[in-house]
């Protein structure tokens, strides 16, 4: 069964292509196509539905202790109007989902799961429930917009107040019943408003109206894949699963080992644990990589593409591909296999798109 | 979407255009509209074989890779390589931008004419 958001009929006006994803009906592009939405996100701006996404509120007097033992992350130190990004593994260090986390209040936390994982998180918090502590579905409540790009702050400021605008990345500001917080899946600066349903479709309107002039365009599913793939960033089912731990997805940095009990603190210890990493590659031959393409070097097979695709930006065929963490990369002939045949590769860091600054 | 009189249609979407003895083949507006932005095409060379029912060419978009059937059986004998370098034509002029030329055919599939294969499309 697929769910349609707030916004399908404003989608439908706009030429979207509709696709069904993670049980809800959502357009994979518009009329202008995947190149031109994502050169507009990375030059101008885009507005994405992003409904689709889960919200998961934990309140209560244990909620702190709650989250940091069903996170990855040290949620401690965090303070009210913060955002950040955490996996949340199975006791084998699997990630079930990456999720981000915002704080609204002392003992009041707001969880942001992929559409796709949204019941498989929403059980398992449920599941191993501990402490004085709520958990609330609230996604049927919320909906979610998307506006990425580096004009995003002017058409911001004319949609609102500046006391509405989080400045800092990965921070929110709340109103009423509106939640702009500065975060994004896109690499360029931007935001992701979040209120009730019914204000959806107000918020769309208003912000594609202020933004026409400025080179605003309604981006789909399409763009968002490729601008997260060429800004180095991963996807859940694709460089994280529930067999691939947050450390070979290159998600360390979310994972604190030092913080008290977790859910897969022991297995993630173990050193016995095959450990992994994501590296980026360059299609240097004819072709385009996609998932689970064979990875070789000096002929020898070391692992598998997890995405890959044209990059519009980066004007090539690049991938991402999960190898061993010891394996030594660099100076060595790689090639892909891309349907059948093996085209050559190169290594290269990753992201492969970074933009200049970030305030 | 604009599918010209003067053609024939393939039910996997190709286009079909008799040259005298020559058969040209390119993809419809409906397929490369579904592909959307392609970006990489794969090409046969001039003196291949093709057979109908059998794939000649895979064409690339940023979503999705897709097949393109031969609709007939021959030998090629011009390929369009500026599509090579620039795919994105495809999606500019679906019919302009051939993809092979065909001589010696000795067989075909059913083709439809513009009309036959727009009903076709309804029915997708």
């Amino acid at each position: 069964m697929n769910t349609k958001t707030p916004l399908y009929n404003r989608h439908v006006e706009l030429g979207g292509k509709m696709v069904s994803f993670g049980g809800f009906i959502l357009p994979v592009q518009y009329r202008k196509g995947v190149i031109a939405e994502h050169m507009a996100v990375r030059n101008e701006c885009g507005i994405f539905d992003v409904s689709h996404m889960g919200e998961i509120e934990i309140r209560g007097k244990d909620s702190l202790a709650f989250v940091n033992y069903i996170l990855t992350n040290d949620f401690s130190k965090m303070i009210i109007g913060q955002v950040k990004y955490s996996p949340m593994c199975n006791v084998k260090g699997g990630v079930i989902d990456d999720l981000l986390v915002y704080k609204r209040e002392e003992e009041k936390y707001l969880l942001v799961p992929n559409a796709s994982n949204k019941d498989k998180v929403y059980n398992w918090i449920n599941h191993n429930k501990s402490g004085e502590v709520e958990v609330i579905d609230l996604s049927d409540y919320y909906g979610q917009i998307a506006l990425q790009g580096p004009n995003s702050e002017h058409i911001m400021r004319n949609y609102t107040k500046k006391e509405n605008i989080p400045e800092k990345y990965y921070s929110f500001l709340e109103n009423k019943e509106v939640l702009i917080s500065k975060t994004g899946y896109t690499g360029e600066n931007g935001y992701e408003i979040y209120a009730k349903k019914e204000c959806i479709t107000y918020i769309w309107d208003k912000l594609l109206e202020i933004g026409k002039n400025v080179g605003l365009i309604p981006c789909g599913l399409g763009a968002r894949d490729t601008l997260r793939l060429e800004a180095g960033m991963p996807l859940y089912g694709h460089e994280m699963n529930d067999e691939i731990t947050p450390i070979t997805a290159g998600l360390g940095f979310a994972v604190k080992k030092n913080k008290e009990d977790f859910i897969g603190k022991k297995a993630l210890e173990n050193e016995l644990l095959w450990k992994g990493k994501r590296i980026g590659i360059r299609i240097v031959g004819r072709g385009i990589a996609r998932e689970n393409c064979e990875v070789y070097l000096d002929d020898c097979k070391v692992g598998l593409t997890t995405s890959g695709t044209y990059l519009p930006y980066m004007k090539g065929a690049f991938a991402m591909a999960l190898v061993a963490a010891d394996l030594d990369v660099e100076n060595k002939s790689m090639q892909v296999k891309v349907r059948g045949k093996k085209v050559d590769a190169q290594f290269v860091n990753l992201p492969f798109y970074k933009r200049k600054e970030r305030k | 979407m604009n599918y010209p009189k003067d053609l024939l249609y393939s039910k996997s979407h190709e286009w079909i255009k008799y040259e005298d003895k020559i058969v040209i083949i390119g993809i419809t507006d409906y397929a490369q509209d579904s592909l959307g932005d392609i970006v990489f095409i794969n090409l046969p060379e001039d003196g291949d074989e093709v057979e109908k029912g059998e794939a000649f060419s895979d064409v690339e978009s940023v979503k999705a890779v897709s097949d393109v059937i031969s609709p007939v059986t021959g030998t090629i004998c011009e390929v369009n390589e500026e599509l090579l370098d620039s795919p994105e034509k495809i999606n500019e002029n679906p019919y302009d931008a051939w993809l092979i030329k065909a001589k010696e055919v000795i067989d075909h599939e059913d083709f439809m004419n513009a009309e036959e294969y727009e009903v076709f499309l309804k029915k997708q």
